[in-house]
């Protein structure tokens, strides 16, 4: 499906290398409570305020499974086109650190709930299809905090146990802004599905990027390294194309790459071998004990089917054949599902006789501008999708023009009221009585009669001074189409 | 009443419920008893005064509906109790005061019982004779010196020299049933998912299962039938049919089909064991029992497998002791050192052996060669099991291949302590319950057990056919109270 | 098979239990006989076994998506070895 016109390589000297890039992203799964434990998930508390005994490993206690949790792995899944698994085993994999308070995590190894599926992504020189190997899940460990004291690090169990999906897509990413593309969309599709909120400063949203370096056309692997734990879209591509670097130089230099753990410093915007974790990699998985293997039936995962959403690429097929949408702007208005939610609402709330396009024109262009400025999101939009409805019916019908319009746009911004009102009670209804308009126009002839003199005579330009004359005579309301016609009959 | 400690579980209940004697009495009696025996060095923690005051508490409002009215018991050191120290046997616990109660343990509380005290155990219940525990050496009653058996040998020498009338321990490859057969008490294993494993401190989570132990099979199955319940806070739970086992006890197996599983027939096995067998298929057969040759062929599989099993899933579940949430910690330059010093320090020997057996046996190009092997091998152990039972109701075997050994004989040779579990350890590797019944004694007077094994989730059938192999036995314990000064 | 020395130190690195060379030598021996009596399983061919999964034959049962843990933080540090009323505190992580 690649047209590949836009390729990213990296040229040195004669060669020229193509970056092969595999991402295994860790989604927070959207729950009230935990994996296996039945304490919160609510982001911000005061530390250790959300732990349970289960979470802190104490002896004895026992992992109990959350069904909620099953469920929104398996829709991800159908998200993501993906062969679900009627039976995964959870396994431990060991391994000790601060944060890790049972010295394992309880993961999925060799049966994941989720298999192998797809998320289309939209380039602009077209689509690409990304492979997805697998999605498991697992717990997410807590948070070690080194720099409150400086010879102690601080272990804050919060997160210790919350649910997590890991989503491994295949080496088919070749480049920064595929990345970038693949990640929102993922993103996307899981909002659309409210199986995770997808807020990366919160970290519910965060990917150990796999990139290795091969001369253009070559059908081998390099030796990939592994940058763990990125939470940024930004870093993620700074990362890439430090390392997609690094590894390049080497080669040129004739030295091998080491396949190793690495850790971006966004300070430096530089990747960095992280030691650390070298002895640690045998993780000895096996599966868990205390839990049995988790089955699902056919009945349960078609339940989950019929309770999927419109998801982005149907939503979007459907704007482009419904409104008469370019591909351009249905891609921007089902990208985010808030987005789609307001621009769904506003089509609706206008009604019989509406103007799709003028509804695209003022999301996409005034109100983006209003939440860009405001730096807010679309669910917070200071015009609910109702009045803005209202407001682009109100241009429709022609009670008000478009550039009346904008100025009651801005005066809708400050507590959201009602477009009708403002125009009643700012009487900025349009003057559309035509015998009103003849008199104000006659008047306006009447006091420029040399100007009226010059255009009969050929100087067209001068038309456009007459309606600026009416428009401003009337205070902007006048009907403009009105205004045409009446001047045009009478000079 | 002086011989109160001597009373079996059901005359102290019939007791207290016909007034005949307090809560307050009988407890008192066995903290005296307690008190005198501390050369059997059974508890770790002694909760006395404690267990006084609810004894008061419970004579000025006496519940007499209730299983275990009033009745005092020390439970093994590997359950958690609410504020009471906790330690598994072991120093990296030696401080730990659990906040919570194992499901085990409430269920007796709920039926009216009262806590002793914690019970000597091998460390995390990993040892055949009670040698690997922190807090040292348990004295078998029967003589001195003697190993009472393990891992629960605390709480098998507290029911033989009669310092708790009954109690729980717990058996992942023979830890009741081994111990019983020593100190020449009843023992049950219960069918693995019978009781909750929520807070007991685990050793190997798919073997691991706790029990009754107590003087007689009556009592046995009283107490299987207030812990065996089912718990939603243990994935592993099942949820079954529980009989009222001491209600619907009998001692009429007339026709119950026994099965004599010729490969427990072991090389070098004593004379005495294979004498003992042959008196216990006989007093089967008085009982109308009628006894059918089997065979399990994978048996002399069964430890090698364990070996690898239990200490694969050790390993795992002995990692949360690290030195950071609880338990000791030793001093260390970085987190790594400070990890290796407090695990070097806080476990013992046999402990950090059973470690490095699991460890190796999950690491990276080993898994498949042991772990999965062992895996499948269990497998063929437990078909065995379900083919034999589709011949017979129960399986009869010796406890184990010999009765309790001198304190020191066997501490320096893990194998040849590892094959006192010979017997038991087929029976944790299917998941099946097996009940171990003092049968008769060796040339110098130990006691010597019969194991019965049967179905899964058929504890009644094995306690019926112990109840009336019981009777035809009538078993005497050689005990002279040679510790009590 | 024989485990050496290299072997016993590093499952002691990954176990987490520091092991000092008159430890390791012990070790040593006792896995190794230990291991002799376990490799009986050798003569077994069990390629086409299924592995056991679990001795429970019943399924995973699934619990519903409720909070029911409270802030219980005073527990939850009560027993940690050095003190501190909100975290978990260890000697220093280098990354």
């Amino acid at each position: 499906m690649s047209k590949n016109k836009s390729e990213y390589l990296i040229s040195r000297k004669d060669n020229q290398y193509e970056v092969v890039i595999g991402l295994e992203v860790h989604a927070q799964v959207t729950s009230e409570s935990k994996l296996f434990s039945t304490s919160s998930t609510k982001f911000g508390a005061e530390p250790n305020t959300q732990v349970s005994l289960v979470d802190a490993a104490f002896p004895g206690m026992l992992p109990v499974i959350n069904e909620f949790c099953v469920k929104q792995a398996i829709k991800t899944g159908i998200g993501l086109n993906a062969k679900i698994n009627k039976r995964s085993v959870f396994d431990r994999k060991n391994y000790f650190y601060a944060d890790l308070p049972q010295g394992y995590q309880i993961s999925q190894f060799k049966d994941p709930i989720v298999g192998e599926g797809n998320v289309i992504l939209d380039m602009p020189d077209g689509q690409k299809k990304v492979g997805i190997e697998r999605l498991h899940l697992e717990q997410d460990a807590g948070k070690s905090i080194h720099d409150l004291d400086p010879q102690n690090t601080f272990v804050d169990l919060n997160r210790s146990g919350v649910a997590l999906m890991e989503i491994v897509s295949k080496p088919d990413l070749r480049s920064p802004e595929e990345v970038s593309v693949y990640i929102k969309k993922l993103r996307s599709i899981m909002r659309y599905l409210g199986t995770c909120d997808g807020n990366m400063q919160e970290g519910s949203l965060r990917a150990d990027v796999n990139v290795s370096v091969r001369i253009k056309g070559s059908k081998d692997l390099g030796t990939r390294c592994e940058i763990k734990n990125v939470n940024s879209i930004k870093f993620m591509q700074m990362a890439i194309e430090y390392e997609a670097n690094r590894q390049v130089d080497l080669i040129e230099e004739g030295n091998s790459i080491d396949q190793e753990t690495r850790l971006f410093d966004t300070k430096k915007n530089e990747t960095r071998s992280m030691r650390s974790k070298e002895d640690a990699h045998d993780y000895r998985y096996f599966p868990d004990p205390d839990l049995l293997p988790l089955e699902v039936s056919d009945e349960f995962i078609n339940k989950l089917k019929s309770d999927i959403p419109e998801l982005p690429d149907d939503k979007k097929k459907r704007f482009i054949d419904e409104f008469k949408l370019s591909p351009y702007e249905a891609n921007i208005l089902v990208s985010d599902i808030d987005t789609a939610k307001y621009f769904e609402e506003v089509v609706a709330k206008m009604g019989k006789n509406k103007d799709i396009k003028l509804a695209v024109n003022w999301i996409t262009g005034e109100l983006f501008a209003v939440l860009n400025s405001k730096n807010i999101e679309i669910s917070q939009s200071p015009i609910s999708a109702k009045n803005l409805a209202i407001l682009i019916n109100l241009i429709k019908n022609g009670t008000i023009s478009g550039k009346i319009a904008k100025t009651v746009f801005e005066l809708m911004i400050d507590g959201n009221k009602d477009p009708q009102k403002i125009v009643e009670e700012k009487g900025l209804k349009q003057q559309s009585d035509p015998k009103a308009l003849e008199a104000l126009i006659d008047k306006i002839i009447n006091d420029n009669r040399e100007k009226a003199v010059e255009y009969k005579q050929g100087k067209e330009k001068l038309f456009g001074f007459f309606v600026g004359q009416a428009m401003k005579a009337s205070g902007g309301k006048a009907n403009p189409q009105l205004i045409n016609e009446i001047l045009k009959k009478k000079l | 009443m002086s011989d109160i400690t001597k009373q079996s579980l059901s005359e102290l209940v019939k007791n207290i419920k016909n007034k005949k004697v307090s809560s307050e009495e009988i407890t008192k009696e066995f903290v005296n008893r307690s008190e005198k025996s501390k050369e059997l060095n059974v508890y770790i923690t002694e909760n006395y005064s404690s267990a006084l005051d609810k004894a008061k508490k419970f004579d000025q409002k006496p519940n007499l509906d209730l299983k275990l009215p009033g009745i005092p018991i020390a439970v093994k050191d590997l359950f958690c109790t609410k504020d009471i120290r906790t330690t598994a046997g072991s120093k990296i616990l030696n401080n730990f005061v659990p906040t919570y109660e194992s499901t085990v343990t409430q269920n007796i509380w709920n039926e009216g019982a009262v806590l002793l005290g914690k019970l000597n155990c091998d460390e995390f219940a990993m040892g055949s004779s009670n040698e690997t525990s922190f807090f040292g050496n348990v004295q078998n009653p029967i003589d001195k010196n003697l190993v009472p058996g393990g891992s629960s040998g605390g709480s098998a020498s507290a029911v033989a020299g009669q310092l708790t009338p009954i109690t729980i321990g717990t058996d992942t490859g023979g830890s009741i049933r081994q111990p019983a057969s020593f100190t020449g008490i009843v023992g049950l294993k219960p069918t693995y998912g019978s009781c909750s494993r929520y807070g007991i401190v685990a050793f190997a989570s798919s073997l691991d299962q706790a029990g009754p132990m107590a003087q007689n099979v009556k009592d046995c199955a009283l107490l299987q039938e207030v812990i065996s319940t089912y718990d939603s806070k243990d994935s592993t739970s099942i949820n079954f049919k529980r009989n009222e086992y001491s209600k619907e006890l009998t001692n009429n197996i007339k026709g119950k089909k026994i099965g004599i599983p010729k490969e427990y027939r072991v090389d070098g096995m004593p004379k005495e064991i294979e004498d003992l067998w042959q008196k216990g298929i006989n007093y089967a057969k008085d009982c109308g029992a009628e006894i059918i040759d089997i065979s399990l062929p994978h048996t002399s599989y069964a430890l090698p497998t364990y070996y690898i099993v239990a200490p694969a899933e050790a390993s795992s579940n002995l990692a949360r002791y690290d030195g950071v949430k609880y338990g000791f910690r030793a001093k260390g330059e970085n987190l790594i050192d400070m990890y290796e010093k407090t695990r070097s320090e806080g476990f013992g020997a046999e402990v950090q052996r059973r470690i490095m057996i699991g460890t190796y046996v999950l690491s990276s190009g080993y898994y498949d060669a042991y772990y999965l092997k062992a895996q499948k091998v269990r497998k063929l152990i437990k078909n065995d099991f379900n083919e034999a039972y589709k011949k017979v109701d129960a399986i009869l075997t010796p406890s184990t291949p010999s009765a309790a050994f001198k304190i020191g004989e066997k501490k320096d040779d893990p194998v040849s302590m590892y094959l006192n579990d010979i017997f038991t350890v087929p029976v944790n590797l299917a998941g099946l319950p097996g009940i171990s019944i003092p049968a008769g004694h060796d040339s110098k007077g130990y006691p010597l057990g019969l194991q019965i094994i049967g179905k899964a989730f058929d504890e009644q059938n094995i306690l019926n056919i112990a109840y009336a192999m019981e009777e035809k036995i009538d078993f005497k314990n050689k005990t002279t109270d040679w510790w009590i000064k | 098979m024989s485990i050496d020395l290299k072997t016993i130190k590093h499952i002691s690195k990954l176990s987490r239990v520091s092991v000092d060379d008159q430890k390791a030598e012990k070790l040593a021996n006792d896995l190794n006989s230990i291991f002799k009596f376990i490799e009986k399983l050798n003569e077994l061919k069990t390629d086409k076994v299924e592995p056991l999964t679990s001795v429970a034959e019943t399924s995973l049962k699934l619990r519903s998506d409720e909070v029911k843990s409270n802030n219980i933080r005073e527990q939850i540090v009560k027993n940690s070895p050095q003190d501190n009323e909100d975290y978990f505190v260890v000697p220093k992580v280098i990354e």
